[in-house]
């Protein structure tokens, strides 16, 4: 029988490794928006999990809601970092220091 | 109990992915260890019930949003070392962080708090469809969000393409700044003459 700690604590430690994942690589503008992902997939656990425990689907309905809001912001995202790419040739983020495109 | 086995596998293969998304040096190998991430926590959103979520997951994101990551990936020519540089520089702060922040939140939920009677999970009956429960949530109480939701992906699609559109140089598309300082002077001359007699 799964209890309620052992899926927050999951999502917890899923939280923390993309928070370090963030720190660690800073330079890579792709891999931070990987790690953003795995942020949003943490706390959507968290909202299922409670959702679960407590016998309340409204906590799903936000889940649909931030998938779909995760996948709008990742589609856009990807278009800013291509557009980036294609003018200034890299996508170091110490590089992207000017206002200018 | 197989099912507690079940969520420690893939909670283990979930974690485990995880680390890999984020010290590993090479995008490609890093967005395909995000599929399994997505894959596993999927499978322990089944185990918690929400079978429809779960298959949205896997649709959605393995399907879309990850490949479009992948496109992105082998579409960039980036250059890997440098982007590696500070790696082993920023590897203790973002360690230290992460395992302060592990100890405070497994100190508070491993407290008992969320171990009481109130948070009995609900098992619910062979018949039960969650797809439908969900579907008259989504389709009644929340009919305005879920509206909003749509016009959000359609801003999306709208914004993806406008940013990365390639203007071609030979396309014979009107110009409408030029059309709409047109003065009337600019296309229409009235000329004053005589009516003529037929010969």
């Amino acid at each position: 029988m799964i209890a309620l700690p052992q899926v927050l604590i999951l999502a917890a430690i899923l939280f923390c490794i993309s928070v370090a994942g963030i720190f660690i690589n800073r330079k890579n503008v792709l891999i931070l928006l990987m790690c953003i992902e795995l942020m949003l997939l943490s706390v959507n656990m968290n909202f299922i999990a409670f959702s679960q425990f407590l016998g309340d689907i409204h906590g799903q309905v936000f889940v649909f809601f931030i998938l779909t809001v995760a996948a709008a912001e990742s589609a856009i995202g990807l278009g800013i970092l291509v557009v980036l790419f294609r003018n200034r040739n890299t996508i170091n983020v110490s590089e992207l220091d000017s206002m200018k495109g | 109990m197989i099912e507690l086995i079940l969520f420690y596998v893939v909670a283990a293969v979930l974690v485990f992915s995880a680390g890999m998304v984020v010290t590993v040096r090479n995008p490609v190998i890093a967005a395909l260890s995000l599929v399994l991430c997505f894959f596993c926590s999927a499978a322990i959103w089944m185990l918690l019930e929400a079978e429809f979520l779960a298959i949205v997951l896997v649709l959605v994101y393995v399907g879309a949003v990850m490949v479009l990551f992948l496109f992105v990936v082998m579409m960039l020519d980036i250059n890997l070392a440098e982007l590696r540089a500070g790696f082993s520089r920023f590897l203790p702060i973002g360690l230290t962080v992460a395992l302060v922040m592990i100890f405070a939140m497994v100190l508070v939920l491993g407290s008992g708090f969320f171990a009481g009677s109130n948070y009995v999970p609900l098992k619910h009956a062979a018949e039960y469809s969650n797809t439908r429960e969900l579907g008259l949530l989504l389709y009644t109480e929340y009919l305005y969000p879920f509206e909003i939701a749509g016009a959000i992906l359609l801003v999306a699609i709208i914004a993806a393409i406008a940013l990365t559109l390639r203007k071609s140089r030979n396309n014979r598309s009107p110009a409408p700044a030029k059309q709409v300082i047109v003065k009337r002077a600019d296309r229409i001359r009235l000329v004053k003459m005589e009516s003529e007699q037929k010969p």
